[in-house]
């Protein structure tokens, strides 16, 4: 690819000439985030809220835990990954290594505590406030936790848009457990350190030009969405 | 029970999604090799010739060579083409591959600021050059991440009889492109692969200072895994690989490879 010295008309004529080749790049990134995302949701939401209502033994040492788990280097959570899904790791019989779904994995180990922590502090600000009213309902706690995750869900989705920058803006993880395959497990956040790492510094910049406005148009609309369902309740 | 059910939902559309990235057909090999061979576009220019002739894709991951050997010996590639001739050898000794053919091969070059403080240009051999670095003290930026590179690098070290330390000597520990970025960053010497340094994109003020002693040799080999001690590996479509690098058509098609009229890589094989 031709490039010019200035990032930004980099940017602008890769989103222009968008080859096949940039495409399927942005759309496995896009891919692997998202779903790496919706899959910690799934888990974490109720995690974080359950941690949030309940009161056991330990329970101070698992929010501490989490918190830190927050700071997770990539890499580390990447080389976790690897010598799992590793051949002569405990889960090698699966063949996951150097596959998108070896990256969804990794991208859950680094979002699922960023979701839970945050979601935990949330549900339970809340709990407090409606802990009288949820009580005299004679809801058990478990029945109380899809109601504090709805009536907190404005919070939360930012809670899970900050997942998604986690996800989509990390590379050690990525590279260690895809291996940047060419058109297999190649995205964007590793695109831009091959190009790099070939002294394409423009190059790199204009991927990562292009990285940026996806992820504020995914927030954009994300916001949108909740300004207008906010709206609607009045 | 509403929100359950979106659970649902949402875990029934991941599955789906993760089905859909996990289909791949397995017409495919997993290749282990350096950064010098896939940063240089050779396997853009070769693989298609090879998925011609055979119907197999080849996917390329590129590591050091020291990283690939440790992807090899824990069976994650389907076949190995590194550049460290006593390593590879080794890894033959050591029951993980069976068979080691030379493939081609390039040359190291010293790169370093276009004055050429240590003056190492007119050096008579690379020893002279390296020895030449170091007495004058001249900030060298060494990869520092046992690659292939990095262990000819040493060895060259060893040869001239210096042990590199002191704040002139930087291992970076870093893959050949970030070091050239690093050492033009900073004005230093660095010793890397034609490949690398003739495609390398941002050389600020680095110039190549010396080439052409036959201490600079770079010889790539591919690798044959061990069927015996990673039994799952594709071995089939892999051997069809090692053997054609080696075939006419193989060797042919590296000759062929150039980047801006320069030829890259020579082939070798017997």
């Amino acid at each position: 690819m031709q490039t010019s010295d200035n990032p930004f008309s980099t940017a602008l004529s890769l989103i222009v000439n968008m080859d096949s080749a940039l495409l399927s790049i942005v759309q496995l990134s896009l891919q692997v985030s998202l779903m790496a995302v919706i899959i910690a949701s799934v888990l974490a939401l109720p995690l974080g809220a359950a941690l949030a209502l309940w009161r056991f033994p330990g329970r101070n040492v698992v929010i501490v835990a989490l918190n830190a788990l927050m700071g997770l280097p990539p890499v580390v959570a990447g080389l976790c990954v690897y010598l799992l899904l590793s051949r002569a790791g405990p889960l090698g019989e699966w063949g996951l290594l150097f596959t998108p779904t070896a990256m969804v994995i990794a991208q859950v180990i680094l979002v699922l505590p960023i979701i839970a922590a945050l979601t935990r502090q949330q549900v339970e600000a809340l709990h407090g406030e409606y802990a009288e009213q949820l009580n005299s309902l004679g809801l058990s706690r478990l029945s109380m936790i899809p109601t504090l995750l709805w009536d907190a869900r404005f919070g939360l989705l930012t809670v899970i848009l900050a997942g998604f920058g986690r996800a989509s803006a990390e590379v050690g993880a990525v590279m260690i457990v895809g291996g940047n395959i060419d058109g297999v497990t190649r995205v964007m956040t590793t695109s831009i350190v091959l190009e790099t790492s070939k002294g394409n510094l423009p190059m790199a910049l204009g991927l990562g030009i292009i990285l940026l406005a996806l992820v504020t148009m995914i927030n954009a609309i994300a916001h949108i969405i909740g300004e207008t369902a906010k709206r609607r309740l009045g | 029970m509403n929100k359950a059910s979106a659970f649902i939902f949402a875990g029934t559309l991941g599955l789906t999604i993760s089905g859909t990235l996990m289909a791949a057909d397995d017409d495919y090999i997993t290749l282990a090799s350096t950064t010098s061979t896939e940063n240089s576009g050779l396997f853009d220019a070769i693989i298609p010739a090879f998925t011609e002739a055979t119907g197999i894709d080849v996917r390329v991951v590129a590591v050091g060579t020291g990283q690939a050997f440790e992807i090899g010996r824990r069976g994650d590639a389907d076949s190995l083409l590194v550049h460290d001739t006593a390593g590879e050898k080794q890894f033959v000794a050591d029951g993980y591959a069976t068979e080691r053919l030379d493939v081609m091969y390039n040359d190291f070059v010293i790169v370093g600021p276009s004055d050429d403080p240590a003056g190492i240009s007119d050096s008579e051999t690379v020893v002279d050059a390296m020895q030449r670095i170091a007495k004058s003290e001249s900030p060298f930026a060494s990869r520092g991440d046992d690659s292939g590179t990095n262990r000819a690098e040493l060895r060259l070290w060893e040869d001239a009889g210096i042990t590199p330390q002191g704040e002139w000597y930087r291992e970076l520990g870093s893959g050949m492109g970030p070091t050239l970025n690093t050492a033009a960053g900073m004005d230093a010497y660095a010793m890397t692969d034609r490949a690398t340094w003739v495609a390398f994109n941002n050389p600020q003020d680095l110039a190549l200072l010396y080439e052409g002693d036959e201490a600079l040799f770079n010889q790539y080999g591919s690798l044959l895994l061990s069927e015996e001690r990673h039994p799952h590996l594709k071995h089939d479509l892999a051997a069809q690989w090692h053997e054609w690098l080696v075939s006419e058509q193989g060797q042919q098609a590296i000759a062929d490879f150039e980047v801006d009229g320069q030829q890259l890589f020579f082939p070798n094989a017997e």
